[in-house]
């Protein structure tokens, strides 16, 4: 189980996975959106999306998980 | 001159020109969003007005509601700053049939310049040299491969609406030029509304040098010489100085009559600048023209001595230029570097709460701030928080008392990059003057993996 988290603070602009889904290692997970910057969230790891813990249009902080994977 | 002028922007410029109105005798109003209530702008205006939610599609970018707060303050001009509608066509006509002053050049100026296709065929006109590269779109990845042989790699392909870096790629072979069209084109798209691409020869390594200008309505006009901005992180500039430490006296002269045949033949009108890409051989070829006043404009101001926006305010109210190129003259070095709310490995932003601030001071020392010591540093704008501005003798000078005021400033709460500065205008090869668009590529990150 590797937890995906946060690399900066700011709000969820999209979520790219889907529970359930299959993805690959370095595969876009959710795009973060701060201070006019888009950055892309990699799953680590290849595997299933067990749980997306934020939604769209959600505040992140630094660190903060936004998916698990299995 | 004008009694009262609306600022139609937020931060460090919003206050930055209230700091000249309030010199000139001008009232002012300031515009804020709710995440801006406790901004130090807004309580230096005269008046303020909220217009909208945080998000910048709902208030700064808001057109309706900033005339509105003009026509109820009964500004009779509206300064855009920098950014946001600054460079917007449409404001700026607007602006105008609402019986308001637009401090800046007109509507069809700013939307011709904005263009970059139109830009281009305009400076080639005007007799500015321009990079090699399509003069219209490109519509297929084919026909951009065919172009690209036409000009030999390596090319640059680039959005038409483009900004900021977006929708912009350097390409090396027919492969990377097939996979970049399409996604720049599409990116450009989303984020424009337009997924126009053109290509054009790449400048290896370029300098970035620009040309700053002021003109009046009736014709006359003069340059206030370079700065080079050439130090950047995610094609946005960190450090900019004046004047260039390497361009000769001939080629800025050139570079600054070819800004004025722009001038002239655009029939431009209040402050602009020309930016160009300079190669080794001091070749310049015309980037393109920001009508409006620049971030780094205050390093033009510390050699020449003119105040930028005093000029924009003369110049929109309809006095004439009282300058002339023979009075202009270089006085010393001025280094302007941009405190940014960002992690100083990654650049990417960090916003939060700023708990203390400490400010070097000394001679030749200027600061340009959009926070306080207790800001909260929102994740809604830009993050640029601060610009700190230096004046020097010379170009020695100014680096040592900048680096001595860089250790002196204290920001904390928040992540900034004042640690990649220090080590940025300490380098070697700062010094040297080797400030090319590569720099922190090659001499800041690799110090970064080292650690």
């Amino acid at each position: 189980m590797t937890e995906i988290k946060a690399s900066m603070a700011g709000s969820v602009w999209k979520l790219v996975a889907s529970k359930g889904e299959q993805v690959n290692d370095g595969q876009d997970i959710a795009i973060l959106e701060s201070m006019k910057m888009e950055i892309p969230i990699p799953a680590e790891t290849s595997g299933t999306v067990k749980e997306l813990k934020v939604s769209e249009g959600d505040f992140v902080n630094e660190g903060d998980v936004i998916a698990i994977i299995e | 001159m004008f009694n009262k002028v609306l600022i139609a922007n937020r931060g460090e410029i919003a206050a930055r020109i209230i700091r000249t109105c309030k010199r000139m005798n001008i009232k002012t109003v300031a515009v804020y969003s709710e995440a801006d209530k406790e901004s130090p702008y807004v309580s230096m205006a005269d008046e303020s007005f909220l217009i909208g939610k945080p998000k910048v599609n709902e208030s700064y970018l808001n057109i309706e509601k900033i005339l509105q707060a003009a026509k109820e303050s009964g500004a009779e001009a509206i300064h855009p700053g920098y950014g946001l509608l600054s460079e917007n066509a449409d404001f700026a006509r607007r602006t105008e049939t609402e019986g308001i002053t637009f401090i800046g050049p007109g509507a069809d100026i700013i939307a011709k310049m904005g263009d970059k296709i139109a830009a281009r065929a305009e400076m080639k006109k005007a007799g500015v040299p321009i990079i090699p590269g399509t003069e219209s779109a490109v519509d297929s990845p084919e026909s951009a491969k065919e172009r690209a042989a036409e000009f030999g790699y390596p090319v640059m392909l680039k959005a038409a609406a483009g900004g900021g870096g977006i929708g912009m790629q350097a390409v090396y072979t027919d492969e990377e030029l097939e996979k970049a069209f399409e996604g720049n084109s599409k990116r450009a798209q989303a984020f424009f509304g337009d997924g126009q691409m053109f290509i054009e020869k790449l400048i290896e390594d370029p300098r970035h040098i620009e040309i700053q200008v002021l003109a009046d309505k009736y014709g006359n006009a003069v340059h206030l010489f370079e700065r080079e901005c050439s130090i950047q992180r995610r094609h946005q500039k960190v450090v900019e100085e004046a004047p260039s430490p390497v361009l000769s006296e001939v080629t800025r002269e050139k570079m600054g009559l070819s800004a004025l045949k722009a001038v002239e033949s655009l029939g431009y009108a209040n402050a602009g600048t020309i930016e160009f890409l300079v190669d080794d051989h001091e070749n310049f070829y015309f980037l393109e023209m920001n009508t409006r006043l620049q971030v780094e404009h205050p390093v033009t101001e510390q050699i020449t001595g003119i105040d930028l926006v005093e000029q924009q305010l003369r110049v929109a109210s309809g006095e004439r230029l009282s300058l002339s190129q023979n009075d202009l003259i270089i006085d010393g070095h001025a280094i302007e570097v941009r405190i940014y709310a960002e992690d100083p490995r990654t650049f990417f932003p960090s916003p939060g709460k700023l708990t203390n601030m400490e400010l070097p001071e000394g001679p030749g020392v200027r600061h340009e701030l959009a926070v306080n010591g207790e800001s909260q540093v929102t994740p809604f704008y830009d993050p640029m928080i601060a610009k700190l501005v230096i004046h020097g003798e010379n170009r020695t000078d100014a680096i040592e008392r900048l680096t001595t005021a860089l250790q002196e400033y204290k920001i904390e709460g928040i992540k900034c990059n004042l640690t990649m500065l220090e080590q940025v205008v300490s380098h070697e090869k700062f010094k040297q003057g080797e400030t090319k668009t590569s720099f922190i590529e090659n001499y800041y990150l690799p110090t970064l993996t080292k650690q």
